[in-house]
């Protein structure tokens, strides 16, 4: 694919934090679930549904799209906020999240939401998930791509491992495993609960290409799918360290927002809707930044 | 007397052909893949002792060696079902649905896609293994998801046509298979339909309607003659499949009767014996007498013996009846 443009990049980033903003009305309206997580993938799956994905928001079963599963479910409000903003469809439906006779499931649900690729929540099945998809496809000669977004702490499940094995042995070519290294987990820092390190050379003694990239820098993300692509030999894992609750630096990089949505987290004394503008404004202030080329 | 409309094997009291449930499988699912290529076979370094091993010799690119990782199995072949294949997985039922029945609820029942889990080595007729490899837990754990249909052979031709209805269905399925070579009852003229028990032994006026599951139907049909020379009259169905349950014939049967002996080579909670309860207590509340496990392990011996020790032979069978004749009078 040709490289981006600045002003294509700009136009992600933005579109990146308008999904940001997406994501925190979405939570605050749901009452509960997962902030931290969703906003720090929110580059990523802005590039996944706008730039590297082959997709049709209004032919969720074309045959030939390319598909994403994800196999950390409870990062699904960033999901939702990129299917929305690509058109699946509306916005408004987002504020729907977790709530009764909603498509948009606490975790995704397959059968509930076209588009929605598989169903996940509990840890450490998306990526062997991903993994059959691709070994069947490739049995019948298809050239589409198969995505598993995944997080680092499902990385302490032993499933996980088995699909490493499994993607590595066959070769998957098609593979494109990616994984939020964000370091934290509900009960702490990933090194703390349960040390994950060297993570890139564990994959890579599974047989599998790694690319380690800056997970909110979306020309390398881009890049890192773009040699996924030409790797012939090995499935790719694109190890993107990312900042959890990145563009709100308040819960930025703390763990304590792992599972929480405004107005529930380790400040709970602040109500929901004040705290939702506190964040909001951050984000603002993080998006000027970015428009006059600030770090 | 035998239910003509059952057509089962004319020697089936007369030195019966023997072969194992997953020999059926075995040859089934061969079937099934010639008829249709969406088949594949999947196995966790068990390809003989599950008989995905044929499978493997007639179609070596539509089969999946997973090694030693029964989650990863179940997993692949969600993904696999999800893009559009009919995959079979294979392993012994403690390993699968034993260890990957959280993978089985999400990502193929809750999913609701068409992957069949074969659980191989189920009960205790296992034998030298002994309790570590004897499911008797596996109905249980099958029968409460949603979305599954749970089938449990009597024989192994049963075993063949169980193979090739739940490859036409399309829906998520459970089938337990013995490891022993138990006797043949059916022939290929024995209907066979997924949620469609059939009675194969009736007597005038039964006074006990006796359900059994798996290879045991063979005890019971045993039993059955056993009570008929005593004066006791019973039918005897074969329920092969735990879910959907036949409500109708069960009920009726049970009605009938007015008494219930249930037989499965499987813990009495949950399984057949449990499944048949609550219909029961629904829509006619019945004696019932359970032949099965009872809250045990089992441990290494011959089948026979295994059989015999955990209360599953025609004798219990036959004293069950009996009991749940003088609770009725009672």
């Amino acid at each position: 694919m040709e490289a981006l443009t600045d002003q294509e990049i700009k136009k992600l980033e933005q579109r990146a934090n308008a999904i940001r903003v997406t994501i925190i009305e979405m939570l605050v309206a749901a009452g509960s679930g997962h902030l931290s997580g969703p906003l720090g993938m929110a580059d990523i799956f802005t590039a996944l549904y706008f730039r590297v994905m082959k997709h049709d928001p209004k032919n969720t079963e074309w045959p030939l799209r390319d598909r994403l599963m994800l196999s950390n479910g409870h990062i699904v409000p960033v999901r939702y906020a990129a299917m929305a903003h690509a058109g699946y469809f509306p916005i408004e439906e987002c504020m729907t999240l977790r709530k009764f006779g909603s498509r948009l499931q606490g975790h995704p649900e397959r059968d509930m939401l076209p588009g929605m690729e598989t169903t996940s929540g509990p840890l450490g099945s998306g990526l062997s998930q991903s993994a059959g998809y691709a070994y069947a496809a490739r049995m019948d000669g298809k050239t589409f791509r198969v995505f598993c977004a995944m997080s680092d702490g499902e990385q302490e499940e032993g499933n996980t491992w088995e699909a490493a094995m499994f993607a590595g042995k066959y070769r998957l070519t098609n593979l494109t495993a990616i994984m939020d290294r964000n370091n934290i987990q509900i009960d702490g820092n990933t090194e703390d609960v349960m040390p994950l390190e060297p993570m890139a050379d564990k994959y890579r003694a599974f047989n599998w290409h790694v690319i380690e990239v800056d997970g909110h820098n979306i020309p390398q993300f881009v890049a890192a799918c773009d040699e996924a692509k030409a790797i012939k030999e090995k499935p790719t894992l694109i190890l993107a360290h990312t900042i959890p609750g990145k563009g709100v630096p308040t819960i930025e990089n703390d763990y304590r927002w792992h599972g929480n949505p405004p107005g529930k987290g380790p400040t709970d004394k602040i109500p929901a809707d004040k705290q939702k503008e506190v964040f909001l404004a951050e984000l603002r202030t993080v998006q000027k930044n970015v428009a006059v080329g600030h770090p | 007397m035998i239910n003509p409309e059952a057509k089962l094997a004319a020697n089936i009291f007369d030195k019966p052909d023997m072969a194992s449930t997953r020999e059926g499988f075995g040859k089934g699912v061969v079937e099934a893949g010639k008829l249709d290529e969406r088949v594949v076979v999947l196995t966790a370094d068990l390809a003989e002792s599950t008989q995905a091993h044929h499978f493997q010799k007639a179609f070596p690119e539509r089969f999946v060696q997973v090694g030693v990782a029964e989650q990863n199995m179940a997993t692949v072949a969600a993904g696999m079902a999800n893009y559009g294949k009919l995959p079979f997985i294979t392993s012994y039922a403690t390993f699968s649905p034993g260890r990957n029945w959280e993978q089985i609820r999400t990502t193929i029942c809750l999913n609701n896609v068409p992957v069949v889990v074969c659980g191989m080595h189920a009960g205790v007729s296992v034998g030298p293994d002994g309790a570590t490899h004897q499911a008797l837990e596996d109905i249980a754990l099958m029968r409460a998801l949603p979305n599954m249909i749970v089938i449990s052979p009597c024989d192994s031709e049963e075993g063949r046509k169980a193979t090739l209805a739940l490859a036409k269905a399309g829906k998520p399925g459970y089938m337990r298979f013995g490891r022993d070579k138990t006797p043949i009852m059916t022939t290929a003229e024995t209907p066979f339909e997924i949620g469609k028990a059939n009675v194969v032994w009736k007597s005038d006026s039964p006074v006990v309607a006796i359900f059994a599951t798996g290879h045991l139907l063979y005890q019971a049909l045993l039993a059955a003659r056993e009570l008929e020379e005593i004066g006791i009259a019973v039918s005897v169905t074969n329920v092969h499949t735990i879910k959907p349950l036949d409500r109708e014939i069960i009920h009726s049967l049970a009605r009938g009767a007015g008494a219930v002996v249930t037989v499965e080579e499987h813990q009495i909670m949950g399984g057949l014996g449990g499944a048949i309860a609550e219909l029961l207590a629904e829509v006619c509340p019945t004696p019932i007498e359970f032949v099965g496990v009872h809250d045990k392990f089992g441990q290494s011996g011959t089948p026979k013996e295994l059989i015999e020790h955990y209360g599953m032979g025609v004798s219990h069978i036959v004293e069950a009846v009996k009991k749940v004749v003088s609770r009725k009078s009672a």
